[in-house]
């Protein structure tokens, strides 16, 4: 039972791992890092919805009559895509708040806009 | 024929005259560019709007491939009403821009702020016009990354850590949305949207099931700025420049209230959302607080941006407080306040994008005495606050009429009291602006200032007339929305 859903512990344990890094990390980095593992463990979510049980790999082949599903590969390789737009963003701003705060660190950030005001 | 072909076009549009924007290295012809393909948009929706009131549900099967294998484009009531509504804000924002970005954005970017802009229309408009679950994803990426990106343009420093706080939670709320999308997959094996709807039921004691439900519905409040996942929505608002603000303030939410209204009642069916679930509880619960706590935030903000940012945050939790009461009163209720606040929030954060314009600034204290510097923008700003007030004659009062008629039809009598009383807080907050521009002298060491160029007053007062005239006649918007929250009640299993 439990060994069987290892796909899917694996992707809770991503998941939440991810999830509780850009919650908790105060660097502006870690937190795109955390992002990313949140992002990847639906990706292999995804993926693992995806087999089916005796199946091939989806390309067709004399002798084979069951195939995986194909589906929510493409599907998920269109959220890669996304998620690399995502994270290159992201670090682009963090290059920019870099240059005008002089501040990677999400505390140093909140305390020089509070000084402003 | 072109006709036949309108319901894609729509999206195609402006998604293929993004980078097309690119090549146009001069910022004036960029902007005229952007403002012919979204007047287009305008007028395709406007004519999909008549045919599907007239001729019913429109499906567009894109390259021929039939649903559920291919992805279909699905107009309905809602959806019409709602491109509409995206695509006549955005063009007449879009006559101010020039005007606007010239001291706000630095000049070599003004092409990319086009092609942005144009790249979150799309976004928007697909979302809304198709009838497939994951390409509303893609199209959600696509108008949030243009959108963080805009709103990172924003002259203040603040811009850049409001832009990264929003890409940080609107990536969390789309992915939830991704973790909902797919798991609703795996149960049913279509993403098609009418077949989601025919299938789910049959699985819908599965845990499964509620599992997608809740990440979906987590993700889209995300993405809607439901009290209290707003914490994105008040910098991100403030610090970007002013015409960024006036369109998202007026579309984007919008489009994430679809999105829950469009799964809630037309997939998972509204016994399951409202029956099974307690989803009405808890949404009148955080439409009510939302009203609350944001109207009276709103009253102690120094900046007039921030004060607007809040009062939408409130603004939205009138629109939950409809969606919650879930009948068709309520629901027509809700649909109307989409329409109505996008032409008052869109009117009022352009005419402070006229303010910016001028003194370069939107703090409170710079409003002193503007009430007689720059006459007919504060009048466009005065009227804009008496249709968030509710006033008799706006459009406001018609979405607070019917919200209260609804909350009374349903015997929920505390429910309308709390709403007029939340009215009450809008006219504290409005007041304030008043008070500093009306009332009090301008500081002594300011240069004169002019009035807003007429690129500014021009959209201002079309948004402010609209706010008039469907505050008299409101035949278009209350026909449609009826229509459409028919529909939904309808169609619905």
């Amino acid at each position: 039972m439990i060994l069987g859903l290892y796909n899917y512990w694996v992707v809770v344990v991503l998941m939440m791992t991810g999830f509780y890094i850009v919650i908790a990390q105060g660097n502006l980095i870690k937190k795109i890092v955390g992002l990313n593992i949140f992002q990847t463990s639906v990706f292999i979510l995804y993926i693992s919805m995806a087999k089916v049980e005796g199946g091939s790999a989806p390309i067709l082949t004399d002798g084979i009559s069951q195939y995986s599903n194909p589906l929510p590969h493409v599907l998920i390789l269109t959220a890669i895509v996304v998620g690399i737009a995502t994270t290159s963003l992201g670090l682009a701003l963090a290059v920019r708040i870099k240059e005008a705060y002089g501040s990677i660190e999400e505390d140093e950030i909140q305390d020089r806009d509070n000084k402003e005001c | 024929m072109l006709v036949q072909h309108l319901p894609v076009l729509q999206v195609i549009v402006p998604l293929m005259a993004a980078p097309a924007c690119l090549m146009l290295r001069r910022s004036s012809l960029a902007w005229l560019f952007s403002l012919i393909v979204s007047g287009t948009t305008f007028l395709i929706s406007a004519v999909l709007l008549q045919q599907v009131m007239t001729s019913g549900t429109i499906i567009y099967e894109l390259g021929g491939w039939s649903a559920p294998w291919g992805i279909e484009y699905r107009i309905d009531e809602l959806n019409s009403y709602l491109l509409l509504i995206i695509s006549a804000i955005s063009t007449v924002i879009l006559l101010a821009a020039h005007t606007s970005i010239e001291k706000e954005i630095p000049k070599d970017r003004h092409t990319f702020f086009y092609v942005l802009y144009l790249l979150s229309l799309a976004g928007m408009l697909g979302i809304v016009a198709t009838g497939d679950a994951f390409n509303v994803f893609v199209f959600l990426e696509i108008s949030s990354l243009s959108a963080y990106s805009l709103i990172s343009l924003g002259k203040d420093r603040r811009s850049l850590w409001a832009s990264y706080q929003y890409l940080i939670m609107g990536t969390i709320g789309a992915t939830f949305i991704l973790i909902g999308i797919g798991l609703m997959y795996q149960m049913t094996g279509t993403l098609n949207m009418e077949d989601l709807a025919k299938r789910l039921p049959e699985v819908a004691h599965t845990r499964t099931v509620f599992a997608a439900f809740a990440f979906f519905i987590v993700g889209v409040c995300l993405k809607l700025a439901l009290f209290p996942l707003h914490l994105w929505m008040p910098n991100a608002y403030a610090y970007a420049p002013s015409i960024v603000t006036a369109f998202f303030a007026a579309t984007s939410t919008k489009v994430a209230i679809y999105l829950l209204i469009r799964f809630t009642f037309s997939i998972f069916g509204l016994s399951f959302s409202f029956t099974t679930l307690p989803l009405q509880t808890i949404f009148l619960t955080l439409g009510l607080l939302g009203i609350f706590s944001a109207s009276i935030a709103a009253i102690y903000q120094k900046n007039v941006k921030h004060l607007l940012a809040y009062s939408s945050v409130a603004q939205i939790g009138y629109m939950i407080v409809g969606y919650s009461i879930s009948t068709t009163a309520g629901l027509m209720a809700t649909l109307l306040h989409l329409f109505n606040h996008a032409l008052m929030k869109g009117a009022l954060f352009l005419a402070l994008g006229a303010v910016m314009f001028r003194i370069g600034s939107t703090q409170l204290r710079d409003f002193q005495g503007l009430g007689r510097q720059m006459p007919i923008t504060m009048a466009a700003i005065v009227v804009g606050g008496l249709s968030l007030i509710g006033v008799p004659l706006t459009v406001g009062f018609i979405s607070k009429w019917y919200l209260v008629l609804a909350a009374i039809e349903n015997g929920w009598w505390p429910i309308a009291a709390l709403i007029l009383l939340g009215s009450l807080l809008a006219i504290v907050y409005v007041w304030r602006i008043v008070e500093a521009a009306y009332f009090k002298e301008p500081s002594i060491d300011r240069e004169p200032i002019k009035e807003a160029p007429l690129t500014f007053l021009v959209p201002v007062w079309i948004l402010v007339t609209a706010n008039i005239y469907f505050g008299v006649d409101t035949r278009l918007s209350v026909q449609v929305a009826q229509a459409a929250s028919q529909s939904l009640f309808g169609v619905s299993p």
